[in-house]
Protein backbone atom coordinates (compact mmCIF):
# COMPACT_ATOMS: atom_id res chain seq x y z
CA UNK A 1 0.00 0.00 0.00
CA UNK A 2 1.65 3.26 -0.83
CA UNK A 3 1.80 5.76 1.39
CA UNK A 4 0.53 9.31 -0.49
CA UNK A 5 0.57 11.71 2.01
CA UNK A 6 1.11 12.15 6.12
CA UNK A 7 0.30 14.90 8.08
CA UNK A 8 1.32 15.04 11.79
CA UNK A 9 0.42 17.98 13.68
CA UNK A 10 -0.01 18.88 17.50
CA UNK A 11 -2.00 22.29 18.38
CA UNK A 12 -2.81 23.23 21.75
CA UNK A 13 -5.59 22.33 23.28
CA UNK A 14 -7.63 25.33 22.47
CA UNK A 15 -10.94 25.45 19.97
CA UNK A 16 -9.77 28.83 18.01
CA UNK A 17 -7.12 26.05 16.27
CA UNK A 18 -10.56 24.07 14.80
CA UNK A 19 -10.58 26.56 11.62
CA UNK A 20 -6.43 26.11 10.90
CA UNK A 21 -7.11 21.52 10.99
CA UNK A 22 -10.35 21.99 9.43
CA UNK A 23 -8.56 23.88 6.92
CA UNK A 24 -5.65 20.88 6.59
CA UNK A 25 -8.61 18.72 5.84
CA UNK A 26 -9.76 20.88 3.01
CA UNK A 27 -6.41 20.43 1.30
CA UNK A 28 -6.13 16.93 1.96
CA UNK A 29 -9.51 16.19 0.05
CA UNK A 30 -7.63 18.13 -2.80
CA UNK A 31 -5.39 15.36 -2.97
CA UNK A 32 -8.05 13.03 -2.73
CA UNK A 33 -10.04 14.35 -6.14
CA UNK A 34 -8.04 12.01 -8.06
CA UNK A 35 -9.38 8.73 -6.28
CA UNK A 36 -12.81 9.67 -5.34
CA UNK A 37 -15.73 10.26 -7.47
CA UNK A 38 -17.34 12.37 -4.65
CA UNK A 39 -17.95 15.80 -5.55
CA UNK A 40 -14.93 17.38 -4.34
CA UNK A 41 -16.75 20.38 -2.41
CA UNK A 42 -18.74 17.92 -0.50
CA UNK A 43 -15.92 15.81 0.66
CA UNK A 44 -13.87 18.47 1.77
CA UNK A 45 -16.15 19.78 3.99
CA UNK A 46 -16.95 16.38 5.29
CA UNK A 47 -13.28 16.16 6.01
CA UNK A 48 -13.25 19.52 7.86
CA UNK A 49 -16.54 18.39 9.71
CA UNK A 50 -15.23 15.05 11.32
CA UNK A 51 -11.35 16.74 12.13
CA UNK A 52 -13.24 19.90 13.45
CA UNK A 53 -15.47 17.67 15.64
CA UNK A 54 -12.66 14.78 16.40
CA UNK A 55 -10.69 18.23 17.95
CA UNK A 56 -13.63 19.86 19.89
CA UNK A 57 -14.38 16.35 21.54
CA UNK A 58 -11.02 16.34 22.71
CA UNK A 59 -10.41 19.54 23.63
CA UNK A 60 -14.13 19.49 25.50
CA UNK A 61 -14.61 16.35 26.71
CA UNK A 62 -11.13 14.59 26.86
CA UNK A 63 -8.63 17.09 27.87
CA UNK A 64 -11.56 19.31 29.50
CA UNK A 65 -10.38 22.48 28.11
CA UNK A 66 -7.33 22.66 29.84
CA UNK A 67 -4.95 24.98 28.34
CA UNK A 68 -1.62 23.64 29.13
CA UNK A 69 -2.78 20.46 27.28
CA UNK A 70 -2.52 19.62 23.51
CA UNK A 71 -4.58 17.63 20.24
CA UNK A 72 -2.11 15.59 18.28
CA UNK A 73 -3.69 14.67 14.59
CA UNK A 74 -1.96 12.29 12.29
CA UNK A 75 -3.36 12.38 9.00
CA UNK A 76 -2.39 9.14 6.74
CA UNK A 77 -3.54 8.83 3.24
CA UNK A 78 -2.98 5.90 0.98
CA UNK A 79 -3.88 4.72 -2.60
CA UNK A 80 -7.11 3.21 -1.21
CA UNK A 81 -7.32 4.36 2.28
CA UNK A 82 -7.79 7.71 4.13
CA UNK A 83 -6.75 7.02 8.06
CA UNK A 84 -7.61 10.05 10.80
CA UNK A 85 -6.57 9.89 14.72
CA UNK A 86 -6.92 12.22 16.78
CA UNK A 87 -4.53 11.74 20.10
CA UNK A 88 -5.94 13.37 23.67
CA UNK A 89 -4.44 13.55 26.84
CA UNK A 90 -7.28 12.83 29.31
CA UNK A 91 -9.49 10.19 30.94
CA UNK A 92 -11.37 9.52 27.50
CA UNK A 93 -14.72 9.56 27.23
CA UNK A 94 -17.20 6.81 26.21
CA UNK A 95 -18.46 6.90 22.59
CA UNK A 96 -19.98 3.28 22.48
CA UNK A 97 -22.95 4.79 23.94
CA UNK A 98 -23.31 7.60 21.24
CA UNK A 99 -25.92 7.66 19.08
CA UNK A 100 -25.54 5.60 15.95
CA UNK A 101 -29.10 7.06 14.51
CA UNK A 102 -29.76 11.19 14.06
CA UNK A 103 -30.18 12.54 18.36
CA UNK A 104 -33.76 14.00 18.72
CA UNK A 105 -33.37 17.11 16.79
CA UNK A 106 -35.39 19.08 19.68
CA UNK A 107 -31.76 18.58 21.55
CA UNK A 108 -29.09 21.08 21.62
CA UNK A 109 -26.10 18.50 21.85
CA UNK A 110 -24.96 15.33 20.97
CA UNK A 111 -24.29 15.35 17.08
CA UNK A 112 -20.63 15.56 16.98
CA UNK A 113 -19.85 11.26 17.19
CA UNK A 114 -23.06 10.90 15.49
CA UNK A 115 -21.86 13.08 12.33
CA UNK A 116 -18.36 11.64 12.58
CA UNK A 117 -20.10 7.58 11.79
CA UNK A 118 -22.57 9.03 9.03
CA UNK A 119 -19.66 10.22 7.03
CA UNK A 120 -16.54 7.85 7.87
CA UNK A 121 -16.51 3.81 7.19
CA UNK A 122 -14.91 3.04 10.74
CA UNK A 123 -14.60 4.96 13.62
CA UNK A 124 -12.55 3.28 17.21
CA UNK A 125 -11.38 5.02 20.50
CA UNK A 126 -9.14 3.36 22.38
CA UNK A 127 -6.45 3.66 24.79
CA UNK A 128 -2.62 5.05 24.01
CA UNK A 129 0.11 5.61 25.59
CA UNK A 130 -0.40 9.09 26.24
CA UNK A 131 -3.79 9.07 26.49
CA UNK A 132 -6.85 8.10 24.17
CA UNK A 133 -6.70 8.07 20.37
CA UNK A 134 -9.54 8.44 18.25
CA UNK A 135 -9.04 6.65 14.44
CA UNK A 136 -11.45 7.53 11.65
CA UNK A 137 -11.01 5.73 8.38
CA UNK A 138 -12.60 6.43 5.18
CA UNK A 139 -12.12 3.56 2.16
CA UNK A 140 -11.00 5.11 -0.91
CA UNK A 141 -11.78 1.87 -3.06
CA UNK A 142 -15.33 2.64 -4.12
CA UNK A 143 -15.75 4.22 -7.50
CA UNK A 144 -18.79 4.87 -9.75
CA UNK A 145 -20.91 7.10 -7.53
CA UNK A 146 -20.94 8.81 -4.06
CA UNK A 147 -20.80 6.02 -0.92
CA UNK A 148 -24.04 5.76 0.90
CA UNK A 149 -24.11 7.73 3.94
CA UNK A 150 -24.72 5.93 7.63
CA UNK A 151 -27.99 5.68 8.65
CA UNK A 152 -30.24 8.47 9.77
CA UNK A 153 -29.01 10.20 6.81
CA UNK A 154 -32.48 10.22 5.12
CA UNK A 155 -33.75 13.72 4.15
CA UNK B 1 -18.17 36.94 16.36
CA UNK B 2 -19.45 39.36 14.38
CA UNK B 3 -23.50 39.81 13.74
CA UNK B 4 -25.53 42.31 11.92
CA UNK B 5 -28.72 42.55 13.65
CA UNK B 6 -31.72 44.29 11.77
CA UNK B 7 -35.14 45.46 13.33
CA UNK B 8 -38.24 45.10 11.27
CA UNK B 9 -41.77 45.44 12.70
CA UNK B 10 -41.97 41.91 12.30
CA UNK B 11 -39.07 40.54 13.69
CA UNK B 12 -35.17 40.80 14.05
CA UNK B 13 -32.29 39.32 11.07
CA UNK B 14 -29.46 38.26 12.57
CA UNK B 15 -26.86 38.04 10.21
CA UNK B 16 -24.08 35.80 10.75
CA UNK B 17 -20.70 37.26 9.03
CA UNK B 18 -18.52 34.18 9.69
CA UNK B 19 -17.47 32.00 7.57
CA UNK B 20 -17.46 29.04 10.22
CA UNK B 21 -20.19 28.35 13.27
CA UNK B 22 -18.54 26.14 15.18
CA UNK B 23 -17.44 24.90 18.97
CA UNK B 24 -15.14 28.11 19.08
CA UNK B 25 -17.70 30.45 18.58
CA UNK B 26 -21.67 28.53 18.78
CA UNK B 27 -21.24 29.72 22.35
CA UNK B 28 -21.38 33.65 21.68
CA UNK B 29 -23.83 33.14 19.21
CA UNK B 30 -26.36 31.36 22.29
CA UNK B 31 -25.27 34.51 24.17
CA UNK B 32 -26.03 37.12 22.06
CA UNK B 33 -29.10 35.43 21.51
CA UNK B 34 -29.85 34.79 25.02
CA UNK B 35 -29.53 39.08 24.77
CA UNK B 36 -32.59 39.62 22.46
CA UNK B 37 -34.76 37.08 23.94
CA UNK B 38 -33.71 39.10 27.36
CA UNK B 39 -34.57 42.61 25.14
CA UNK B 40 -38.13 40.83 24.49
CA UNK B 41 -37.33 40.11 21.06
CA UNK B 42 -38.65 36.46 20.38
CA UNK B 43 -39.14 36.37 16.25
CA UNK B 44 -35.80 36.07 15.07
CA UNK B 45 -34.10 35.60 11.65
CA UNK B 46 -30.99 34.19 11.54
CA UNK B 47 -29.36 34.73 8.20
CA UNK B 48 -27.11 31.96 7.06
CA UNK B 49 -26.16 33.40 3.94
CA UNK B 50 -22.03 34.10 4.40
CA UNK B 51 -21.70 30.57 6.80
CA UNK B 52 -19.96 27.81 4.64
CA UNK B 53 -19.33 25.85 7.38
CA UNK B 54 -21.55 24.49 10.74
CA UNK B 55 -20.45 22.20 12.71
CA UNK B 56 -22.32 20.08 15.84
CA UNK B 57 -22.01 22.95 18.01
CA UNK B 58 -23.07 25.61 15.96
CA UNK B 59 -26.50 23.11 14.95
CA UNK B 60 -26.83 22.69 19.01
CA UNK B 61 -26.72 26.69 18.88
CA UNK B 62 -29.07 27.33 16.63
CA UNK B 63 -31.63 24.64 18.10
CA UNK B 64 -30.68 25.96 21.42
CA UNK B 65 -31.99 29.48 20.45
CA UNK B 66 -35.41 27.85 18.37
CA UNK B 67 -36.37 25.63 21.75
CA UNK B 68 -36.04 29.61 23.88
CA UNK B 69 -38.08 31.43 20.82
CA UNK B 70 -40.98 28.89 21.29
CA UNK B 71 -40.94 29.05 24.81
CA UNK B 72 -41.30 32.58 24.39
CA UNK B 73 -43.75 32.16 22.13
CA UNK B 74 -41.89 33.83 19.17
CA UNK B 75 -40.07 31.88 16.81
CA UNK B 76 -36.85 31.36 15.17
CA UNK B 77 -36.68 31.22 11.32
CA UNK B 78 -33.45 30.50 9.33
CA UNK B 79 -32.43 32.06 5.57
CA UNK B 80 -29.45 31.88 3.17
CA UNK B 81 -28.60 28.68 3.74
CA UNK B 82 -25.67 27.37 1.68
CA UNK B 83 -25.91 24.10 -0.02
CA UNK B 84 -23.19 22.39 2.34
CA UNK B 85 -24.64 23.51 5.64
CA UNK B 86 -28.21 22.55 4.34
CA UNK B 87 -27.13 19.75 3.71
CA UNK B 88 -25.67 19.09 7.84
CA UNK B 89 -29.68 20.09 8.49
CA UNK B 90 -30.75 17.38 6.26
CA UNK B 91 -28.39 14.33 7.93
CA UNK B 92 -29.43 15.47 11.20
CA UNK B 93 -32.61 15.94 10.16
CA UNK B 94 -33.09 19.36 11.44
CA UNK B 95 -34.86 20.41 8.35
CA UNK B 96 -38.14 18.88 9.53
CA UNK B 97 -37.70 21.43 12.97
CA UNK B 98 -36.57 24.84 11.46
CA UNK B 99 -38.33 26.74 9.27
CA UNK B 100 -35.81 27.68 6.55
CA UNK B 101 -36.07 30.13 3.55
CA UNK B 102 -34.07 31.45 0.82
CA UNK B 103 -34.08 34.89 1.50
CA UNK B 104 -34.59 36.87 4.47
CA UNK B 105 -37.94 38.50 2.68
CA UNK B 106 -39.09 35.44 2.60
CA UNK B 107 -38.38 34.58 6.21
CA UNK B 108 -40.03 38.27 6.99
CA UNK B 109 -43.05 37.49 5.56
CA UNK B 110 -43.97 34.00 7.17
CA UNK B 111 -43.98 35.72 10.72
Amino acid sequence: MKNLLEVDIKVPNQTKYLRLIGQIGEDVAGALERFNDSDPEELAYHINLVLTEAMANAIKHANKNDPTKDVHISINLTDDLLSIRVFDQGQGFDISTAELQAPDPALDHGRGVFLIRSLMDSVTYNRCETGNVLEMRKSLLQHGGKKERGSGAES
Amino acid sequence: MIITSKDFDKGIVMIIEEERLDAHNSNELKSQLMNQFEEGKSNIIIDLQHVRFIDSSGLGALVSGFKNAGSRDGSLKLCGLQKQVQSMFELTRLHRVFEIFPSEEEALASF
